[in-house]
């Protein structure tokens, strides 16, 4: 809101800051053609209109604007007012039209400016979208995306810079997905628009502008990402860093620079938070023994908790050979003060320092 | 025995209702109707009622419309309004600028909507309880709030009573009764008419600012109905200035406004030209003394112009035409129409008007230079404030840092804390 009060906060500032950094990624296709996520998403978007005339978008600033964040760029000039639809500013009512639209049978993907602002329409999200398929006994689905940049931004302080990957994944009935690079983001919101059930898909603000590797696949208009699959981004031996969204890229820096120091550390992108591929991460910690989680929300009941708590339930327990250990976002309201919003998040030196105490390396 | 007698109780129902029914009239006797039959079957539309007109004191050019509606103001209190406005220009632009110099982060100015912030502020004692939106800067500075003090906050140094957590414009003044803004759209409106219920036993009422935009939102709902039911001495006052970032006004609502809402919830309402810095002022001064007698509240719509972005975030070329920007600036800009009228007056001309342009460019300039030296807020306040009283393990942490300080503090730049 913020932004909306300043209700914009939408920081481009900080955006084109990242834009230069490009970002680790060890894709085997290295040649293939760059992209940013912005771009990942945007195309998906596209490539599901076309492909289904249900689809369609609505938001605040989507179309004329080209959406906050740019996401929608060319689509109301290419599909018009009645598919790329602007609302008044209440995501309640927007949130709940696009149920109902989803309720009625069409594909409408609902774009929240930021999921900050998708707190004032929390209620159609968990009670409604995620609960009707259930409480209609089978009969009605709902078949909607909710999507938009969640997470830290940069210096828009505690109301604008937060995860919501907990709070959704919480919740029976919706599916959660939180894209890293551009693979992710298309085919996650690719598969997320053709799913029957609600999906809300957790973008990050801060890797908008950041260009990853598309393989030839990845640009085909079929490609699909399953929902509820991790990808494997970095093998390793040693030791299993599970994450998702932004902090893959924090497992990323510092498993090169671990593998400096002899240390091999496999890095694994979460994908989707519900359900989330605690099998994936079995494999991996039966193989290395040793297990980390890093994400950016914060620690209680969070992604991290889940996934620890999981493994204790079951018979990976007796493969650890350490505790195994969560890094969170700080336990605190984001501080707008710079210095102290790096030093809330996940720090690459933080993942690095756990791993050695845990495998006992100086 | 328990038949009996919910028959009895039954039966005592039906009894009443046939008391009810022989007093048949031609009177509704719905519960809340306050209305009558009719035989004719009809739409009640937009328009079956006139649209509020706009109240105004000023023409475009800053003219006394009606002589009569000279405004009993001291000329002490027309200039401090004036300069007020013109100083929040100034200020606007000057941190503007170090926005794009990336010395601050953000920031919003406040331009073409000077008239509604001065107007307003001009018309309500220091108090009455402020919830602004974002864009109310005005407000703040005519309550008193230094240019130091705003420069402090956009810093987030020492000084900034917000402790330097949050984004810049979003100030905050106890001893000015400004409540601290909070960035998600909306929140202040219900909050506001809170604040108003609990000082329903005082003289004091609460004023809330928000913009068309989030008059969309639920929350703006809620808070209608509530100010009106529960009878809370609240001004609510719309800044309408044509764009919820780049959302015209023909997309956010259709119908009379946001003035035409309020009679509907019970609300009395007022619209006004929000460019005539005088109109705002009696619209406010008549919505304070009734909202403050009468215990209820008022709906002020202020029809203005947004010249300037939304936010340093914003490029609002994109989406309307620079023409219509200029014709606004150029044909009905408030502190225009203003200072012409005091000049009408005698109170104001040229000479006045370089050397408090002079000054406030001075007292901004210094402020800045002040602000920016000034040290950051003491480390040790970041653990404070999440809980009222400091729970263990956060206090463990203050003691870690403490002592790691002790050892390692020379590697640190502590002295600009």
């Amino acid at each position: 809101m913020v932004s909306k009060s300043g209700r914009t906060l939408l920081n481009l500032a900080s955006l084109n800051r990242v834009i230069s950094k490009r970002a680790f990624s060890n894709s085997k296709t290295l040649a293939a053609k760059q992209m940013t996520v912005r771009d990942a998403l945007n195309s998906a978007l596209d490539e599901e209109m076309t492909r289904d005339e249900k689809v369609f978008i609505l938001g605040e600033e989507v179309a004329q604007y080209d959406g906050a964040y740019k996401v929608t760029r060319g689509l109301w000039k290419k599909y018009g007012d009645k598919r790329v639809i602007d609302t008044p500013i209440t995501e309640m009512g927007f949130a709940g039209i696009a149920t109902g639209a989803a309720m009625a049978g069409l594909r409408p993907v609902c774009e929240f400016m930021t999921f900050n602002f998708a707190m004032q329409a929390i209620d159609q999200i968990i009670n409604s979208a995620a609960k009707t398929f259930y409480m209609s006994a089978g009969r009605v689905n709902v078949p909607i995306v909710f999507r938009g940049p969640n997470g830290a931004a940069a210096g828009v302080a505690a109301q604008h810079s937060q995860c919501y990957g907990a709070w959704y994944a919480h919740c029976p009935g919706l599916k959660v997905v939180s894209p890293y690079n551009s693979e992710d983001a298309k085919g996650l919101l690719k598969s997320a628009i053709r799913d029957p059930d609600p999906v809300v898909c957790l973008e990050n603000e801060i890797l908008y502008g950041v260009q990853y590797p598309m393989s030839d696949e990845a640009l085909s208009s079929d490609f699909l990402l399953p929902i509820g699959k991790a990808k494997i981004e970095r093998p390793g031996k040693h030791i299993t860093l599970v994450a998702h969204s932004k902090a893959v890229e924090t497992c990323l820096d510092a498993a090169k620079e671990l593998a400096g120091k002899g240390i091999e550390a496999e890095v694994i992108n979460l994908r989707s938070l519900r359900p989330i591929d605690i099998d994936t991460i079995t494999k991996s910690v039966v193989k290395t023994n040793h297990l980390v989680s890093v994400e950016q929300g914060w620690p209680t009941c969070g992604i991290g908790a889940e996934i620890l708590a999981r493994l204790m339930e079951s018979e990976v327990f007796y493969h650890l050979d350490q505790p195994a250990v969560r890094i969170t976002g700080a336990d605190v309201p984001m501080p707008y003060t710079q210095s102290l919003e790096v030093a809330a998040l996940p720090r690459p030196a933080d993942v690095v320092d756990a791993v050695k105490r845990l495998l006992k390396v100086k | 025995m328990g038949l009996n007698r919910s028959l009895r109780f039954a039966f005592n129902i039906s009894k009443s209702w046939i008391q009810i029914y022989k007093t048949y009239s031609t009177c509704p006797k719905f519960p809340g109707a306050k209305t009558t039959f009719t035989n004719q079957l009809q739409f009640t539309e937009t328009s079956s009622y006139a649209p509020i007109p706009i109240f105004r004191i000023l023409g475009p050019k800053g003219e006394l419309l009606n002589s009569s509606d000279e405004p009993k103001l001291s000329e002490e209190i027309l200039l401090k309004m004036y300069k007020d406005m013109t100083v929040l220009n100034v200020m606007d632009k000057i941190l503007y600028e170090s926005q794009r110099q990336g010395r601050i982060s953000f920031y919003m100015t406040s331009y073409g909507e000077e008239a509604t912030h001065i107007g307003s502020a001009a018309a309500l004692d220091l108090d009455d309880l402020v919830y602004g939106q974002y864009r109310e800067a005005g407000v703040l500075m005519y309550r008193g709030f230094t240019l130091q003090q705003f420069v402090d906050q956009c810093y987030g140094n020492i000084d900034d009573k917000g402790r330097g957590r949050q984004m810049p414009v979003h100030y905050g003044s106890k001893d000015l009764n400004y409540v601290t803004i909070s960035s998600p759209l909306g929140t202040q409106l219900p909050q506001a008419v809170g604040s108003a219920y609990a000082l329903k036993d005082t003289n004091r009422v609460v004023i809330c600012y928000f913009g068309e935009g989030s008059a969309s939102e639920g929350d703006a709902h809620a808070a209608f109905n509530f100010s009106a039911t529960l009878g809370c001495p609240v001004i609510f006052f719309c800044r309408n200035n044509g764009y919820a970032i780049s959302t015209p006004v023909e997309e956010q609502y259709r119908g009379d406004g946001i003035a035409g809402k309020g009679p509907s919830y019970g609300i009395n309402t007022l619209r006004v030209d929000g460019n005539d810095v005088l109109a705002v002022y009696e619209a406010t001064k008549l919505a304070k003394d009734f909202a403050s007698k009468e215990k209820k509240p008022v709906l002020i719509e202020a029809l203005t112009y947004r010249v300037g972005d939304h936010s340093t975030s914003d490029d609002s070329s994109s989406y309307r035409p620079k023409e219509e920007v200029s014709d606004w600036l150029n044909n009905d800009y408030p502190t225009k129409k203003f200072r012409h009228y005091l000049e009408s007056r005698g109170l104001w001309n040229e000479e006045h008007e370089e050397q408090l342009l002079a000054q406030a460019n001075k007292g901004i300039l210094a402020a800045l230079s002040n602000g920016e030296k000034k040290k950051k807020p003491k480390w040790t306040e970041m653990y404070e404030d999440v809980y009222k009283f400091m729970p263990l393990h956060i206090k463990k942490q203050q003691d870690a840092m403490k002592d790691h300080l002790k050892k390692y503090g020379k590697y640190y730049p502590i002295d600009s804390f």
